[in-house]
């Protein structure tokens, strides 16, 4: 296996050696309001509940995850569409999280998003070359004389003619319209592109071009990508390293080769079984799969400890009372799961006993102290990891 | 199950029973025209193919090849007004083409049934799902409100939704999305269809969701013995659930056949390019993906010849100006069943050399090593051990 | 469901207060002088003038009459005018400057003209204008769809007071074809006087209005005709009819109830042109004669009517929604 492709700190462009973008606790609660005379404050979605990650200088972080995971929100917060309830942003070493609109305001184009929708996010009032001018005249990147030049320049970018600059969006077809989408987000040279399911919605053969082209502009302008997608395949193939969130949590984030051919996390290993493959036409009939019962709960009500055990075939009664910690458990490999394992290979007994110093209910033991900081959330990876056989083998005595 | 034999009691001549040994349901040169300001939509051309009870078709294509066109066409679903259609739809025996709208309204939602991409859509919002679904069944059936009611209940159950006595009054919003398409195949499958359509039906829902409601596709389907076309456009789902694949492009069919043989010897560099622009969650990572060049083609002004040509990358294999100049037709292969719709005069080998390497390198190899004259289908996936249905035709360069 | 509609109830209160408040800030700095309503300057000496102010109480704070004002509104008041006491019993909205007399009864009295005319021209406008507009979306495209939109705008392109008067010289004063116009109470007259007094104007109400709503139904059900649900429903082989009465009828009176509950003071407005054609004696007429002579109790009284119209209206096209659309009951 090789991972120094994957090395947050294996920058090629020469530039600070620091993260573009990192994200600790990064926690986002929406508000649930009483139906009542007075509206009070009765709860909240936890959409996202203390996330950590890098996204290394021109490097691509996959974000997956099923629909309420709260991938999309977490992007939503990196761009501040959203304000975070708690947590820290740090881009290119500044903090963001708690900056207002106004301090925002020029950082802003450093960070642009691309939509999944490419028919709703375009104005279809505005011409292509006001939609792509627009960012620039804002931002006053070019002075107004050269504008169009540029806009022509950026529709060459990303493959449209030059010449349609005066052309409405319904010209365009949902591919042509991603482009021009993308276009857009590349105006400001922004530093990070945070890629909200950007080609979910295109046809299976304009999808291709579409992820090339990112890749493309990936590589000439050296920009960082958030992509966040359900598609396990698409981001695969576009980002090195890849987090898995489950019900507003990461519960898995690994180089690409170690998470899609070594997931340790039950819901990882579920999710990758569960795509349909189109090798199993030789064979025929349905592939073996992990099948989860029921559907993701609600995210206002999560379960307590491990929000996957209801619907995990390894969950012991430790996973109810105690919340798994993300434990690096190789080189750029952490899963949260107190019964991390190979597929097929999942352990009887939890791992995690030594390291929580809880034993097999989840009942602290006395005298045995916590050997990790559970509470602390480090976005990056360590020099030093334990595997998960020794931290079984550790565990086993407290057990 | 009870009542399972329950059919509208007035009209036992809308359905009469098939003619010797032709499959349930015939699509025979269908060929479906609206008529718009702009122009005419050659929405379906001269389709044919034809599907039994128990069996699954798998329809592929990208958006405006026809394929939505031509399923609802069996459903009777278009305005009559501002449709032009010819050919034939025989289901169960039955002409559908042409079928007054009182008539076809007894087979709609009775003999054939459909289910659609966005269950949240799809449900009215304003009715609670049981009346949406005891709706369906006194369409087709003379049932009091607690005899739909109570086959309702008895539906969401047999669909795999808790609790079915308290949720049959809840509503759609309600639901979460793959509760919703549970609903869905419900309502879809409250009068025991033949023939279920299904259009897209996982397009909307998460991949573990998304094998939930392939596998109760699939129970139900030996459960009613009905006959299931599943329209979409991952090659995933067709592998693991069609029997047989029908690949539509720009309104025709251009590669038709057994799922394994579509998909292990695919012979239309359309359906080559479907396989290479998909990434797959085991291929190498440093290699580009494939896309077919350029966008799907316009249904108002089709390309002359092969409606494939403009985008093709095999054209220049084809002697003279022929894929601009001429549609190919719809010929058997090199393998017996299996048709497609192209000029290439040795698809086999091409696809071997030049695209195989590009979907799955290290599958090239194999094929090296492994490659055996009498094996005729050194596939996609693998030395495969099927010299049975294989077939007996070599491909040339062998 | 109880807690939306309590909801409702209270903020509708809350609009009404602002109102209040507004309308009592006309009165003391707007531009008028009540004293001077009273007795016009070149009559009045500046002495007598102050004596006027002392006696309606105008002399004291704002917020004491404010106060003053809303007592009478809930407990009632009475008034000293020169020698005589003008009784106004609860809800007391003063005393009309020009005619001395209690505006509450006043109003009254006028009040059951204009909304035999605004219920009446919006059941007929509503009749006409929805089925109208479901027919021609329904008929997308065929003759009978351009007839009416056609006819709609052209309606709609006359002006209203142009067309009522025209309806009024034809044929009421010219032909005679339709019954003289004017109030007739329904209770003391009975019914069928009421109708014919009222016929024509509801009839020129109805149409004018049926248009616009001919309109916002073609659109609205247009588009709920062309909602997936719909076609899920005619793909349970639903009959025609019932696809578009129950499915596509109910979700695309929504827009068209939101809009009625906007247009429901434009109605009453409006009733000022109707009563002026058609000589009923509404509040309508009475505010626009209030208007003219500065009485302002009679004024801000009419406003207040008007605001609460439009809260009940709302509280109305709220409660319909609710019982239309469960995610609005459920949530």
């Amino acid at each position: 296996m090789t991972d120094t492709d994957v090395t947050p700190a294996s920058d090629q462009r020469g530039g600070s050696r620091t993260p573009i973008l990192e994200v600790t606790d990064l926690t986002k609660h929406f508000p649930i309001k009483s139906s009542g005379v007075i509206r009070r404050t009765i709860g909240s979605v936890q959409a996202v509940d203390g996330v950590s990650f890098q996204v290394p200088r021109g490097g691509a972080l996959g974000l997956v995850g099923e629909s309420g995971c709260g991938k999309s929100t977490t992007g939503r917060l990196i761009t501040r569409l959203y304000d975070p309830t708690s947590g820290s942003m740090k881009f290119d070493g500044r903090e963001i999280a708690t900056l207002n609109s106004k301090q925002m305001l020029p950082l802003r184009s450093e960070i642009q998003m691309i939509f999944q929708d490419p028919y709703s996010s375009l104005n279809p009032r505005h011409t292509v070359g006001t939609i792509v001018g627009t960012p620039l005249r804002v931002h006053k990147m070019v002075p107004e004389k050269k504008v169009l030049d540029r806009v022509r320049e950026l529709l060459e970018v990303v493959g449209l003619n030059p010449e349609h600059y005066n052309r409405y969006p319904n010209e365009f077809s949902g591919g042509q319209r991603q482009r021009i989408g993308i276009a857009r987000a590349l105006a400001l040279q922004p530093k990070l592109l945070v890629a909200d399911e950007p080609v979910s919605a295109l046809d299976v053969s304009i999808q291709a071009q579409v992820v090339n082209l990112l890749q493309d502009v990936q590589k000439e302008f050296g920009i960082a990508f958030l992509f966040i997608a359900h598609d396990l395949a698409v981001v695969r193939h576009f980002c090195p390293e890849v987090a898995v969130m489950y019900l507003g949590k990461i519960v898995e984030i690994a180089d690409r080769e170690t998470l899609y051919s070594h997931p340790h996390h039950p819901y990882t290993q579920a999710l990758l079984s569960a795509v349909p493959d189109v090798k199993q036409a030789a064979v025929g009939g349905r592939r073996e799969r992990i099948r989860l019962e029921g559907d993701v709960p609600s995210p206002i009500n999560p379960p307590s400890g491990c929000r996957f055990r209801t619907r995990c075939a390894y969950a012991q009664d430790i996973c109810a009372r105690v919340e798994p910690p993300l434990l690096q458990i190789g080189k750029h490999h952490k899963v949260a799961c107190h019964f991390a394992g190979e597929m097929g290979a999942m352990p009887s007994s939890p791992i995690t006993l030594k390291v929580l110093g809880v034993d097999r209910e989840g009942n602290s033991v006395n005298g045995a102290q916590p050997t990790v900081d559970v509470t602390s959330n480090d976005p990056g990876f360590a020099d030093t990891w334990t595997d998960p056989k020794t931290l079984q083998k550790e565990s086993e005595g407290i057990g | 199950m009870t009542e399972t034999s329950h059919r509208p009691s007035g009209d036992p001549a809308a359905v009469p029973s098939p003619s010797a040994n032709e499959p349930y349901l015939v699509v025979d040169e269908l060929t479906v025209r609206f008529p718009t300001a702009d122009g005419l939509v050659q929405a379906v051309t001269d389709l044919s193919y034809t599907l039994e009870q128990g069996k699954t078709l798998g329809i592929v294509g990208e958006s405006g090849s026809g394929k939505s066109v031509s399923s609802m066409a069996i459903m009777g679903l278009h305005d009559y007004k501002r449709t032009r259609m010819s050919g034939s739809i025989r289901v169960g025996g039955q002409e559908v083409v042409g079928l007054s709208s009182e008539k076809m309204r007894t087979i709609r939602g009775g003999d054939v049934a459909m289910i659609f991409q966005d269950p949240l859509t799809s449900l009215h919002p304003f009715y609670s799902v049981g009346s949406q679904i005891a709706e369906a069944y006194t369409a087709h059936n003379k049932a009091s409100k607690s005899q739909a009611r109570a086959k309702a209940i008895e539906m969401l159950d047999r669909v795999g939704i808790p609790q079915p006595k308290s949720r049959v009054d809840d509503y759609p919003h309600q639901f979460s999305g793959g509760m919703r398409q549970r609903a869905m195949i419900a309502m879809a499958l409250v009068n025991d269809p033949k023939l279920l359509i299904a259009d897209e039906p996982t397009t909307a829902l998460d991949v573990t969701v998304q094998a939930q409601i392939l596998d109760l596709l699939q129970e139900l389907q030996r459960d009613f013995n009905s006959a299931i076309i599943i329209i979409t456009h991952d090659l995933g789902v067709v592998a693991e659930m069609a029997d047989d694949v029908l690949v539509m492009y720009g309104g025709r069919a251009v590669e038709k056949g057994p799922t394994r043989e579509i998909l292990t010897h695919p012979e239309m560099p359309y359906t080559w390019g479907l396989l290479s622009s998909v990434p797959d969650v085991s291929a190498d990572t440093d290699a580009r993906l494939i896309p077919i060049p350029g966008n799907p083609p316009s249904l108002l002004d089709p390309p002359t010849g092969c409606p494939f040509h403009p985008r093709c990358a095999h054209r220049s294999k084809v002697p003279g100006d022929l894929c601009r100049t001429e549609l190919p037709e719809l010929v058997t292969g090199n393998r017996p069943g299996h048709t497609k719709r192209c000029h290439l005069a040795n698809p086999d080998s091409i696809y071997e050399a030049e695209v195989l390497p590009e979907i799955a390198p290290d599958l090239v190899e194999v094929v090296a090593e492994d490659a055996t004259p009498a094996e005729t289908g050194t596939g996609l996936f693998g030395p495969d051990d099927e010299a049975a249905d294989g077939g007996s035709v070599a491909p040339e360069n062998r | 469901m109880f807690g939306y509609i309590l909801r409702r109830l209270i903020s509708g209160v809350l609009v009404l207060l602002v109102v209040s408040v507004a309308v009592f800030a006309l009165f003391f700095y707007g531009p008028a002088d009540p004293a001077i309503a009273y007795c016009p300057e070149t009559r009045c000496t500046p002495q007598r003038l102050d004596n006027i102010r002392t006696s309606l109480g105008l002399d004291r704070p704002a917020a004491e009459q404010y106060g003053e004002y809303m007592k009478g509104i809930v407990a009632g008041n009475d008034f000293q005018a020169g020698a005589i006491t003008i009784k106004c019993p609860a809800p007391c909205l003063g005393v009309s400057f020009k005619l001395r007399v209690n505006v509450t009864d006043y109003l009254m009295e006028r009040f059951p003209a204009t909304l035999s005319i605004a219920v009446g021209g919006a059941v007929l406008f509503l009749l006409i204008g929805v089925s109208s507009g479901i027919y021609a979306a329904r008929r997308r495209g065929t003759l009978a769809d351009r007839a009416i939109v056609g006819a709609s705008l052209v309606i709609f392109a006359v002006p209203y007071y142009l067309f009522a008067l025209l309806a009024y010289l034809l044929l009421i004063s010219q032909w005679g074809i339709f019954p003289e116009s004017g109030y007739f109470p329904l209770f003391t007259d009975g019914p069928v006087a009421w109708a014919k007094g009222l016929l024509l104007a509801w009839l020129v109400i109805g149409l004018t209005s049926a248009t616009q709503y001919a309109r916002f139904s073609r659109g609205s059900m247009i588009e709920s005709l062309n909602e997936d649900y719909v076609r899920t429903a005619r793909s349970k082989g639903l009959s025609e009819r019932r696809v578009t009465m129950r499915h596509a009828l109910r979700a695309a009176v929504v827009p068209v109830v939101t809009i009625f509950g906007l247009e429901f003071a434009t109605l009453l407005a409006g009733t000022v042109f109707t009563e002026r054609i058609f000589d009923i004696q509404g509040i309508g007429l009475t505010a626009l004669n209030a208007i003219n002579t500065r009485d302002l109790p009679v004024i801000s009284a009419t406003v207040l009517i008007a605001a609460a119209f439009i809260v009940i209206a709302n509280l109305f096209v709220d409660i319909i929604y609710s019982v239309i659309d469960p995610r609005v009951r459920l949530t």
